[in-house]
């Protein structure tokens, strides 16, 4: 046996030593993922908001102007 | 001394400096644990009592350690809420409870595969695995608290009532494997004058716990910022910070 399966091997043990690894990261990926995304989609959700309200300030009685649209 | 506290504890002054500091930490964290998982499946020696399944332990080991640090902390910010009614505290409570948990899930999922090889069980209800399932329901007890009372601040002092009188747990946990005859082995690292474990297995562990904290620091400090946000949204520091 090469060093490299031995390595894998894990002694007989394989499922459980790399099952262990495997787990933790897993759960460190997602714990930085997910609070990541929703951070920025907060951030988002926050200035388009905030673009909404500086726009119904700025023309309160006229049909507010939409940049995006031509 | 109260200045400092309130200068530090100010929201958008917090949300702007752990801005800076988050990049650093996840890089730092990346590299601790990159270090020291190569040293504990690569560079430390077989376990000339457990072979290569001890190997385990450079995970299990920080992540129970993690488990219970957590929980101080939750705590200790719970407390500085209940009194002081600071709000970054409040923040910093509702925020580490979810990483609290999963930590504790992964103590107990990789102690259920280490004892499933050594034990030839994937459970027992010895005290050790018992007040850290405990510990487990402590925290999901804590964010269900949290997400059933609406009015947060309500919900901070709920959950601070609760998280104070799951403290006495820890030092449950923490003398268990002595107090009880447990199938859990005894500590192996907390006698650091003469811990029984050579320094090539020890290196690894430390950087591993390193590692964890150092994550767990960039972890809820992302999550707290997100709660920031949250509750401060409609003031106009919150939407000046966005729109740059």
């Amino acid at each position: 046996m090469n060093a490299l399966t031995e390595f894998f091997a894990m002694g007989g043990y394989a499922p459980y030593v790399w099952g262990s690894y495997a787990l933790a990261l897993i759960i460190f990926i997602y714990n930085a993922w997910v609070p990541l995304r929703r951070h920025a989609r907060l951030r988002s959700a926050i200035r388009a908001d905030g673009r909404r309200d500086s726009a119904a300030v700025a023309a309160p009685t006229h049909r507010i102007h939409d940049e995006n649209s031509p | 001394m109260i200045a400092f506290f309130s200068r530090w504890a100010s929201l958008p002054a917090f949300y702007r400096r752990s801005g800076r500091w988050i990049p650093w930490l996840w890089a730092a964290a990346a590299g601790l644990l990159v270090v020291g998982t190569v040293g504990g499946l690569v560079l430390a020696p077989v376990d000339y009592q457990q072979g290569e399944a001890y190997r385990i332990l450079f995970v299990h080991v920080p992540s129970a350690w993690m488990a219970m640090f957590v929980y101080m902390f939750m705590a200790g910010a719970s407390a500085s809420a209940f009194i002081w009614h600071v709000k970054l505290a409040e923040i910093l409570a509702r925020v580490s409870a979810p990483l609290g948990a999963a930590f504790t899930a992964l103590a107990l999922a990789t102690g259920s595969l280490w004892g499933a090889r050594m034990w030839n069980t994937w459970w027992v209800w010895d005290a050790r695995l018992t007040s850290v399932l405990l510990l487990f329901f402590l925290y999901l007890g804590f964010m269900a608290l949290q997400a059933a009372i609406e009015d947060r601040r309500r919900a901070a002092r709920a959950g601070a009532v609760l998280a104070l009188v799951g403290v006495v747990n820890i030092p449950i946990i923490h003398y268990s494997v002595e107090w009880w005859n447990t199938l859990h082995q005894g500590a192996t690292v907390s006698k650091f004058d003469n811990p029984s474990m050579t320094w090539d297995m020890l290196w690894p562990l430390l950087t591993m716990a390193l590692g964890f904290m150092v994550y767990f620091a960039a972890a809820v400090l992302v999550r707290a910022r997100s709660e920031i946000l949250e509750r401060e949204r409609h003031r106009r520091w919150v939407i000046d910070e966005v729109a740059r």
